[in-house]
């Protein structure tokens, strides 16, 4: 058997074996070996691993992906009525363009100097974020709207040193499982009742549940269930006597005709930016946007970085930093407020060039839009006897709950007829709400055409009838 | 005309780069606006939707509707498009400068394939609560890898649900609080133990979850002395989460004896291995007894770091502590894959659905790039890179490499440059922004500086020796120029997009401005008061 030539791997320069000698010669060692020499041998691995047979070549890479990704049915190829968090949106070209940019795919964490860029693009996307939540300080992104809502959740227990918090039950079941599990060593989590009728806050049931104890109340405008909750102006007044702070959790994309909520009296507001020119990926492209006031006492309480705009020894000349650092675990550890590291900047990045594109009109046509279409959606879907749409009778934004009760057919069981006709049927309520009884969440935005919907509901039709 | 190439390299050694940073005196963006213009029309409702539905606007709830449309800047496309290729252009990534400044990061190659791969509609379009059999190749992806950690690793089962290195570290605790509450111990064991050398994150995540953090000191090997250790374990001891090469590059030998020390005294051990790249292959985590782990796999499995995220930071643990991984798993039966929800200890969600999958996908296609071979040669070769570095960086003036005297190094290497501070007064950050000059990234370290005037070098596999003599020319001339001519450091950068920015402004709650509203309402405030006005 012929001895095979060592492979020279593309990704590893010095994987040629003369350039290691040579090396290995000048650092003044016989082999590698050498420098594990604090690791001890019984430590040390002493075969291959048994890892699957790689593909070298980059073509037989690509088959061997594209062969397994085509397994996957994308929502290019099905309708998709999907939300429920992660929304399909149309994702302008520039947004694609701008991320894929090798200089902000691989930087980093590098100075202001060496990256002023980096810095620039994402201040920029605060100020535009900023614009339109009518707010002066927003985060560089974390990780998603989940993180955003349990830090703002935290902040809030800081800022008022009160350790309960209500939070109105139609939130996502998911949503309030990582509230739980964040907020688990210092905060106790009380739930609000919803008008069965409506979905609307009952403000019986926060009255009730409010205190001296209670640092903040958490509700959603559009809520995860779809319906736009009205009153927010009471629920904060309420909160704000008691001393209470009001977090509102907003979906960005309904903010060109959506008050912001600093105007019904939000003190912090959170969420998801994957609306804003994130491509869903499987729920990939989440990132979590935490806004308030520029008071000390509320920027003091971020664990995010906050880029900040200031001058250079030049005239006329921008520069950016880190604002109030100090306050960070990168500075303290664990004396800093709770954790700041990698989280999903390029998002952020991709958010502002969002915005820029849409400007103030597009964020009007498009949160329009997508409410022409859900409410001509619910109109049709109410057409069909044997289903109820929507379940709550409230003003809906892009998301609203079909009741399939009246049709002896489960959701299970509707989606997977749906499915055969190439249509992804809304996200099964029965386990998160057992109380809607068989239900599903259904959304509609600016990609659906009028032949959409109606597809939907004439394939519902067959289906139910 | 004088041929300059031949002293841009010289035997195949480089020179120093006559290099600039673009700089296009770029203006905010909203500085750009014109009223009117547009940068995408957004899709056209049909008229019959429109008359069907009526004035949907007039339906939202008084209070709720906006009144001022937001001030968001007006922009056409192709200036949108410049603005931002500008800002790009003065982004120093890896795909640009030789990235080996940012130690403890590992800034290695994304190769571009893997990036195309993840952009593809059958990654990019595809919603997370489909259907499970239209979604069975990106659960085949998860699922596979995950298998491909379990043998790096030695783990039993993993989570690729956090989203990067620090909510791994905070999942890890959160899990370790759980397994204490389980055995009815969760009041009494509340303090975590991690090394001063270990990421911030493992002190912050850990505080974060509600524990009260001891942390360990280095003895002159580099490392916690074993008596150290025995003295702040107890009954009220949770776990030990560390780093191990710590981010001096100096791997612990008596890490069996620090495991089975906590073990004994009922504690659990959780393994950062964000950076993984100086031992894979070599040892792994649960050989060594740790209990949980996780890998940044925008670091060591080379997804990129896109400006700090999106990125995932994948957990794993032993049979013993699978039950409390974060909701959902991902399983095979043989024939499909699916998601699995019934996991009633569970700690819960982490991140929103299955954490960040298109990065799990370029860590699998990098590993499925290599193989076992191929990963251990990764490993080697940013073990030799580093070696060769630390034994250059020495020969530099006022450079010093404190700790383990004489040893080698694993991937990465913490410099003091002490001397040269106490001889010339230049301090590392300067020579960082010096070395910025030269078209290159440089890092201090993290806080607190144990190491004074630090930075951290980690070439890991990426760079070729003639990169790495380059990046060492750049020291070495910082270096000599810092002693003969100080000042030209100490005022640097002189070939940046920017020059010294005013850090004051940026502590101070009258003038820091975190957005360009913020920024304008200061500044109208700050004339109109007729005060100083120069820092803005």
């Amino acid at each position: 058997m012929s001895k095979k030539k060592p492979i020279v791997y593309p990704y590893v320069p010095n994987s040629v074996v003369t350039v290691k000698n040579k090396m290995l010669k000048e650092v003044g060692v016989k082999s590698v070996e050498d420098f594990f020499e604090n690791i001890p041998k019984k430590l040390k691995l002493k075969k291959n691993m048994k890892l699957p047979k790689p593909f070298l070549s980059e073509y037989s890479l690509r088959k061997h992906i594209e062969e397994i990704l085509s397994k996957n049915k994308t929502c290019q190829e099905y309708l998709n009525f999907l939300g429920a968090g992660c929304w399909q949106h149309y994702v302008p070209a520039v947004c694609d363009e701008v991320n894929q940019r090798g200089e902000f795919l691989t930087a980093y964490a590098g100075e202001p100097y060496d990256d002023h860029g980096r810095f620039q693009a994402l201040f920029e996307y605060a100020s535009m974020m900023g614009e339109l939540l009518n707010m002066d300080v927003v985060n560089i992104p974390t990780y998603d709207g989940l993180q955003a809502t349990a830090t703002s959740i935290r902040m809030a227990s800081r800022i008022t040193g009160r350790s309960e918090v209500l939070v109105s039950r139609t939130i996502s079941s998911d949503k309030l499982s990582k509230i739980r599990d964040y907020c688990k060593p210092k905060i106790t989590i009380k739930l609000l009742d919803h008008d069965s009728k409506t979905g609307q806050l009952d403000l019986n049931s926060l009255n009730l549940g409010i205190s001296s104890k209670t640092a903040a109340i958490y509700f959603e405008n559009p809520s995860y269930l779809g319906f736009i909750e009205a009153h927010g102006n009471e629920i904060s007044k309420i909160a704000h006597d008691h001393g209470t702070i009001s977090i509102v959790g907003v979906d960005p994309i309904s903010l060109g005709i959506l008050a912001p909520p600093i105007e019904y009296g939000a003190d912090i507001v959170c969420g998801d930016i994957q609306p804003l020119g994130m491509h869903m990926q499987f729920g990939g492209g989440h990132a979590g946007f935490i806004a308030t006031r520029d008071e000390e006492k509320y920027v003091m309480e971020y664990p995010s970085r906050l880029f900040g705009i200031t001058p250079t020894s030049v005239e006329g000349e921008y520069g950016f930093g880190d604002v109030a650092f100090k306050r960070t675990s990168f500075a303290l550890r664990e004396g800093g407020k709770e954790f700041v590291g990698t989280a999903t900047a390029l998002w952020g990045i991709t958010a502002g060039v969002y915005l820029a594109l849409m400007g103030p009109q597009g964020m009007r046509d498009i949160g329009k839009g997508i409410m022409q279409r859900s409410h001509y959606a619910i109109l049709q879907l109410s057409k069909i006897r044997s289903i109820k749409c929507p379940v709550f009778q409230s003003t809906h934004f892009k998301e609203f709950v079909v009741n399939f009760d009246g049709t002896n057919k489960t959701v299970a069981e509707i989606n997977k007829a749906l499915l055969k006709r190439k249509i992804f049927g809304g996200k099964e309520l029965t386990n998160e709400f057992p109380e809607l009884g068989n239900s599903a969440l259904y959304c509609v935005t600016e990609i659906h055409t009028k032949n959409d919907i109606d597809r939907l509901v004439d394939a519902l039709r067959e289906v139910v009838e | 005309m004088e041929d300059i190439t031949k002293k841009r390299y010289i035997n195949g050694k480089p020179k120093l780069r006559r290099f600039h940073q673009a700089k296009w005196d770029e203006p905010i963006i909203f500085e750009l606006s014109t009223e009117g213009e547009r940068g995408i029309l957004v899709p056209e409702v049909e008229d019959e939707v429109k008359n069907e539905v009526g004035d949907v606007l007039a339906t939202i709830p008084k209070g709720v509707q906006r009144k001022q449309p937001p001030k968001l800047p007006e922009l056409s496309q192709p200036q949108v498009l410049r603005h931002y290729v500008r800002l790009s252009q003065e982004t120093l990534g890896t795909d640009l400068n030789i990235d080996v400044g940012q130690g403890t990061c590992t800034m290695k190659y994304s190769p571009k394939v893997n990036e195309y791969l993840a952009r593809m509609p059958q990654m990019a379009e595809i919603h997370p609560l489909q259907d499970e059999e239209t979604v069975q190749g990106i659960l085949e992806v998860m699922y596979k890898f995950e298998q491909i950690l379990k043998e790096i690793s030695g783990m039993d089962q993993f989570s690729l649900q956090p989203g990067a290195g620090s909510a791994a570290i905070y999942a890890n605790a959160s899990i370790i609080r759980a397994y204490h509450e389980n055995q009815g111990e969760a009041n009494r064991r509340d303090e975590i133990i991690t090394t001063i050398f270990s990421h911030p994150s493992n002190a912050a995540c850990a505080k974060t979850a509600g524990f009260k953090i001891v942390t360990l000191n280095p003895s002159e090997e580099g490392y916690p002395d074993i008596e150290a250790l025995k003295a702040a374990v107890s009954e009220r001891t949770a776990g030990l989460m560390i780093t191990n090469p710590e981010d001096t590059g100096i791997f612990n030998p008596e890490i069996e004896e620090f495991l089975r020390i906590v073990h004994e005294a009922g504690g659990l051990c959780s393994y950062d291995q964000a950076n993984a790249n100086g031992i894979l292959c070599i040892t792994r985590a649960r050989d060594a007894g740790f209990d949980l782990c996780h890998f940044n796999l925008h670091k060591t499995f080379s997804a990129p770091h896109g400006c700090g995220g999106p990125a995932v930071g994948a957990i794993g643990v032993t049979k013993e502590l699978a039950k409390f991984l974060p909701v959902p798993v991902v399983e095979f039966d043989g024939d499909k894959y699916h998601l699995n929800y019934d996991r009633p200890q569970s700690i819960g969600k982490v991140r929103a659905f299955y954490g960040v999958a298109p990065v799990v996908l370029k860590a699998y296609a990098w590993v499925m790039s290599l193989g076992a071979k191929g990963l251990k040669e990764v490993a080697e070769i940013a073990v030799l890179n580093n070696n060769y570095l630390l034994k250059k960086m020495l020969e530099i003036p006022g450079v010093s490499v404190p700790y383990a005297k004489g040893k080698h190094r694993i991937e990465q290497v913490r410099y003091s440059w002490e001397k040269l501070m106490r001889d010339t007064g230049v301090h590392s950050e300067e020579i960082g922004l010096r070395a910025a000059d030269f078209g290159v990234h440089y890092w201090t370290s993290h806080h607190p500086w144990i190491v004074p005037e630090p930075c951290t070098l980690e070439p890991t596999e990426s760079y070729s020796k003639s990169e790495l003599d380059e990046y060492i020319e750049i020291l070495k001339h910082v270096s000599k120029e810092a002693y003969k001519k100080p000042e030209l450091v100490k005022t640097a950068p002189h070939n940046s997009t920017i020059h010294k920015i005013h850090h004051a402004p940026l502590d101070n709650p009258l003038q820091w401005a975190i957005t360009w509203r913020a920024y304008c309402k200061k500044r109208r405030k700050t004339r109109a008061n007729n005060v100083y006005d120069g820092d803005y």
